[in-house]
């Protein structure tokens, strides 16, 4: 029996560690360990609710905007705002841009690399390249000579050993399948993405001002005015044009590029349909609203739960019955680590017990992580695109169901074959799809309310705090692109009094709970072959598969119980 | 394998970056830097013949928001040159290796290249409970980064968090997080405030660095003089409707769709220093206040606890005198504004030149007007 710890999981945001036991080349158990907090629910107490949105959007700025955007619907429910259409619209249009952004990056640069082996394309055959990418895409950049210069460009590299952030890779492991042709078609393909999003992203700069960490949410609103006859406006129809030209290279990039390459990728490596299986829970908040943020059954992709791997049903969602353990994390409860809290009477008071750095092995019998393990009725819940497109396609949703049906279809799997490392990533491919199919439609809707004389972007009737009752509590739920996120705000004499986040990492990537029973990732590493234990790749495509994002999943709840020395002024 | 890796022209060739994307780069840096232009054959010339220094990247409690900075920057492609004028060997949200391999990059680097390399750190570092708050691998943020950045030749710290703690360290600060510059005093620490940095900054300085073979002038808080000498107020592309008394008085209303001044807001730019409006964002697509929100002058030091609320308005209002306060500005009180260019000139600071390029650091006094 081996223990292979892989600290840092890189390509991901954070600070991820996974120990795994290994028995027969297969790992026997799996323990998943965030190492790093910071404490930020702690710092926005005391604050204006108003601008909490800024501070906790900070909390992650690789899904920039998600924090903002689940701050201000909880503010806004606490005190019963409602935001203007065009509000919704733009909120909507940043946030479809940012999964669309995100999953593409995921893809090719988070991602990418444990399937593609850069080595590979070395060996590749130009010509045959050039086939094998117009037989799969109308894209344009697929001659003979565009991959003879790609390939050029990595012969240098390798040939100079100048790989800087390649040097450490798996190159060459037994678990890289692509043909060489493969290879080299997703090595230009990375690099054409890194530009695609780069690009892309100014969506964000002209809807928020910059990206990361937009700018222009407020609580009851948007910044962005807009008027079709003002020069100055924020948004004006040249500027809603330019936004509609960005957006129109996300569906060619998405349609000619994405799509293709993670079906040719997937169509070499189909065992991993059988393996990675979560938790065989899966939860969605839904997304999208297409009127009130209340009419739920109106949100464009679904809100709901599956259970037990069972699509035939889909089960409403009550956020009431959302709670977290600290039975195996560094927190202590004050009436002990045995019984769930939910967010709502949150408490959580950051303990370390774990061994005292410098260290090799984490004591995983005992408290082993900065996560907290949520559960949904003390069941443990899968949430991402996967759930998403899950409750979408057993809510009857016509557009993914063909979409999903198209995909099942070519690999002649059934969907069962979506519970797994590969149904992940064919599901965030799909996703990714969907959106960039409609953001240009959602522009346009802005763009027609804007002509009609509809100019209201912000409600501020509640802005000025004196119009507050003296104590207020709400939440705000968001499907971020890596799932289920919830944030519960408690109003108190116009300041924040109590702030709890629960985020999709710390779904997937939390630890056990006093059942004993594991975190969708230490369920998802159950089984996979391990090949080579010096050089766990196979771990790294499981982990990876949920897109792990560590800086938001660490938190502070609250600190009753605990006095915080005040260091600063 | 040498860690010290070839010249930037060999590198260019090889990453496939044309002359004309080269020279364009170069001004844009030359710019940048406010260097004026007869520099810029000195610039592309020492960097074409640059040695490409290693250049590790850490991460400890940060967002990541400088890393998709960096990735996200276009038109030029900085983050691409930047990439090519470095042998960028170690960072942990982009390197392919993991576990084991990643911090054998790291380790070969400290190793083998001592005192040559360059040390980037993002995020801030935990110092209470023995800093269990952050660790990698088994060791503390602070046991790397005193490692990793006393080796170094250079340290550039970016980002507000890195600098002097940012949001991780306000109120109450339940880590003791500080930034680089306090955790591991005895490094010499170039400052790229911002939350996050803009990475045509960060690329000014590498290129400066790689030209000049010492780090630009730099201001009190060790942060580049060029990048945040200057108000955001007297570069705001709204400067003028605040000079002629217009306001945005609610969100949404007239003024905002008209691009007024966003003061009453609560906008912190004339209280700000940084180049945020003329380097913008996303390819000099845009910045906040282009997007009608104020400034929350993410560049100043400890901004968050210091500039909070974000959205009251300043209290005092240079070049109204001190009893003027937000609420009685406005259509009527329109004079004196003009003092207020002369007030700040005290900040702005003429960089003297010797002989080879070699820049001599001088003294400024604190571009803010409170300070």
């Amino acid at each position: 029996m081996a223990r292979i710890v892989v600290d840092p999981v890189t390509r991901i945001e954070g600070h991820l560690r996974i120990e795994a036991q290994v028995e027969g080349g297969k790992i026997s158990d799996a323990w998943s360990s965030g190492t790093m907090f910071r404490g930020i629910e702690l710092i926005v107490r005391n604050r204006d609710p108003r601008e909490v949105w800024l501070w906790t959007q900070r909390i992650c700025a690789v899904c920039t905007m998600v924090h903002a955007l689940a701050s201000v619907r909880a503010v806004e429910n606490a005190l019963g705002i409602e935001v203007p259409n065009n509000a919704r619209l733009v909120r909507n249009i940043i946030s479809a841009s940012q999964y669309i952004q995100d999953h593409v990056v995921h893809f090719y640069h988070l991602h990418a690399l444990d399937w593609v082996d850069i080595t590979g394309a070395l060996k590749a055959d130009p010509a045959k390249t050039s086939q094998l990418a117009q037989s799969l895409s109308a894209w344009p950049k697929s001659s003979t000579a565009y991959f003879k210069g790609v390939q050029d460009r990595v012969k240098a590299l390798v040939e100079s050993r100048q790989l800087s952030l390649f040097t450490s890779g798996y190159w060459g492991h037994p678990a890289y399948r692509l043909p060489p042709e493969a290879d080299l078609m997703a090595v230009a393909h990375y690099l054409e993405a890194l530009e695609f999003q780069r690009e892309f992203i100014r969506i964000h700069a002209v809807l928020g001002g910059k990206n990361p960490h937009l700018q222009s949410y407020l609580v009851g609103g948007m910044t962005t005015s807009l008027d079709p006859n003002e020069p100055q406006a924020p948004l004006n129809p040249e500027r809603l044009d330019f936004l509609v030209q960005v957006a129109q290279t996300a569906k060619t990039f998405v349609d000619q590029v994405l799509i293709p390459d993670v079906l040719a990728v997937a169509g070499f490596y189909q065992d991993w349909f059988a393996l990675g299986e979560g938790p065989g829970n899966y939860l969605s908040y839904g997304a999208f609203p297409q009127g009130g943020i209340k009419d739920t059954a109106r949100y464009f992709l679904p809100q709901g739960i599956i259970l037990n791997n069972d699509i035939s049903k889909v089960y409403p969602v009550d956020p009431g019955k959302v709670a977290e353990y600290v039975t195996r994390s560094w927190y202590e409860y004050a009436g002990g680590d045995q019984a769930a809290k939910p967010p709502s009477e949150g408490e959580t008071n950051p303990k370390y017990s774990g061994p005292k750095p410098p260290y090799e092995f984490l004591d995983v019998d005992k408290k082993y992580s900065w996560l907290k393990a949520p559960r949904y009725e003390d069941r443990v819940m899968e949430v991402g695109p996967l759930s998403r497109m899950l409750v979408a396609y057993a809510s009857g949703q016509p557009e993914v169901k063909a979409m999903v049906d198209g995909v099942l279809a070519k690999f002649k799997a059934p969907p069962t074959a979506l519970f797994s490392t590969l149904g992940r990533i064919a599901a965030r491919a799909l996703e990714t799809q969907l959106l960039s199919n409609h953001i240009v439609g959602w522009i346009e809707e802005l763009r027609a309310n804007m002509n009609s004389g509809d100019l209201r972007i912000h409600n501020g009737e509640k802005w000025d705090p004196s119009t507050w009752p003296s104590s207020a509590r709400g939440y705000g739920l968001f499907e971020a692109p890596r799932g289920s996120l919830g944030h519960w705000a408690e109003i108190e004499n116009t300041l924040v009094k109590n702030y709890q986040i629960v985020v999709p990492t710390t779904w997937n990537a939390g630890p056990r709970d006093a059942k004993g029973q594991r975190g969708p990732y230490e369920t998802a590493l159950l089984k996979t072959p391990v090949a080579d234990p010096e050089r766990p790749l196979e771990i790294l495509r499981t982990v990876h598969s949920f897109d792990p994002c560590l800086a938001c999943a660490v938190h502070v709840v609250d600190a009753r119980g605990r006095t915080y020395a005040r260091r600063e002024i | 394998m040498p860690l010290l890796k070839g010249t930037l022209a060999e590198a260019l060739k090889v990453r496939g970056v044309s002359r004309r994307e080269f020279a364009k780069f170069c001004s844009t840096m030359v710019a940048t830097l406010a260097l004026p232009p007869q520099y810029l054959a000195a610039v592309a010339d020492a960097l074409q013949r640059a040695d490409r220094p290693v250049l590790v990247w850490l991460e400890f409690q940060d967002c990541a928001g400088n890393t998709e900075s960096m990735l996200r920057s276009s038109n030029p492609p900085v983050a691409d040159v930047v990439l090519n004028l470095l042998s960028w060997e170690y960072h942990e949200t982009i390197m392919a290796g993991a576990g084991k391999q990643a911090e054998a990059a790291l380790k070969r680097v400290v190793q083998q290249d001592a005192g040559k390399y360059i040390a980037v750190v993002e995020g801030a570092i935990p110092t209470a409970d023995g800093g269990v708050y952050c660790t990698i691998a088994g060791r503390t943020a602070l046991d790397i980064a005193t490692e990793v950045c006393t080796h170094a030749a250079a340290c550039i710290a970016v980002g507000a968090c890195a600098w002097d703690g940012g949001l991780v360290r306000s109120n109450p600060n339940p880590t003791g997080a500080v930034g680089l510059q306090e955790a591991v005093p005895g490094v010499k620490v170039v400052n790229l405030g911002g939350c996050p940095h803009n990475v045509a900054n960060t690329a000014a300085v590498l290129v400066h660095y790689l030209t000049f073979h010492e780090m630009p002038a730099l201001d009190q808080y060790n942060r580049p003089l060029f990048a945040y000498g200057r108000l955001i107020h007297d570069q705001c592309e709204r400067r003028a409707h605040y000079d002629a008394g217009q306001f945005v008085e609610e969100w949404g209303d007239e003024g905002s769709r008209k691009g007024w001044c966003l003061y009453k807001m609560g906008c912190k730019g004339p209280d700000a220093t940084y180049n945020c409006p003329t380097v913008r964002w996303n390819g000099g697509t845009s910045w906040p206040v282009k997007s009608g929100h104020g400034c929350i002058a993410c560049a100043s030091h400890r901004f968050w606890d210091a500039m909070s609320p974000f959205y009251k308005p300043l209290p005092k209002v240079p070049g109204f005198g001190v009893d003027v306060a937000a609420e009685e500005i406005g259509w009527g009180v329109v004079g004196g504004v003009a003092a207020l260019t002369a007030a700040h000139a005290v900040g702005s600071v003429i960089r003297a030149k010797k002989g080879n390029g070699d820049i001599q650091k001088e003294e400024t006094k604190p571009a803010s007007p409170q300070s």
